[in-house]
């Protein structure tokens, strides 16, 4: 993760068109201004921070599943719970599923975590839009490439693909 | 519709925090009932369910955006029951 720069996942474990789900993992970093703050000698990832990675491995999917053709943004949080605490070097396992695909949003459930033991989760909603500016599916782009995105066509037929070194050529 | 009705007032209710009573078929749902559209997603994702359809409100937006329709097509409630009842006809059909 690069808390700074809102990059909060790391790496696809696991996609399955077919279910519709995305596993990723990402790493809480060791060292970050933000834990200078959140919290004096007692370094916290912030519970916001549990929700947009929860958000952004659904939208990840969400776009993954619509071939990058459109936008996600976070509307809305329910049932959301933050359970226990996230401290630097831990790795948050996030499984998002997208359970309601509706006209210009959608639906998903998501959880995290930590060495098999549940940290939060919650249903997001998250508003699909045509992408506002072109540079911006280039970056979502980049980011599917640098996080091992599987972007082979043929991966619903066989089930969960494996995470791979992306390839866009078939965007 | 009166089943459609019923079951749409009542999600109304439920997401909005409406009291039942005020919701009529005649309530428009945006400048009688407030109904924002962050509340409308969610509405819309419960009608979606219940009725086994997608709502295309994106089509919608679109062709009020454009001045092809009007909201009281879309948003007064007994006119959005027609158009469930059209969408669940034509998933049937």
């Amino acid at each position: 993760m690069r808390l700074e720069y809102f990059q909060m996942v790391d790496k696809v474990l696991a996609l399955d068109l077919e279910a519709r789900t995305l596993r990723t993992a990402n790493t809480v970093p060791d060292q970050s201004p933000i834990f200078e703050g959140h919290f004096p000698g007692h370094p916290l990832l912030p519970g916001v921070l549990l929700f947009e990675i929860m958000a952004q491995t659904s939208g990840m999917l969400l776009l993954r599943l619509h071939n990058y053709d459109r936008m996600a943004f976070l509307a809305t949080v329910d049932k959301g719970k933050l359970r226990t605490f996230v401290t630097p070097g831990q790795v948050i396992e996030v499984f998002s599923q997208l359970v309601h695909d509706g006209s210009g949003f959608a639906r998903l459930k998501a959880e995290g975590r930590v060495e098999g033991k549940l940290v939060c989760n919650a249903e997001v909603t998250l508003k699909t839009m045509p992408f506002p500016a072109p540079e911006l599916r280039g970056y979502l782009l980049q980011t599917a490439e640098r996080i091992g995105m599987p972007m082979d066509a043929s991966a619903p037929a066989g089930g969960p693909a494996p995470a791979s070194v992306g390839n866009l050529t078939h965007v | 519709m009166s089943s459609t009705f019923e079951t749409v007032a009542n999600i109304i209710a439920e997401t909005c925090d409406i009291p039942r009573e005020n919701i009529t078929p005649e309530s428009h749902a945006i400048d009688d009932l407030g109904i924002d559209s962050l509340d409308f997603l969610d509405i819309a994702f419960a009608i979606d369910k219940a009725f086994g359809i997608k709502l295309p409100l994106e089509q919608w937006t679109q062709e009020v955006n454009e001045g092809k329709a009007t909201t009281e097509q879309y948003f007064v409630l007994e006119n959005l029951c027609a158009r469930i009842d059209e969408l669940i006809a034509a998933k049937s059909a």
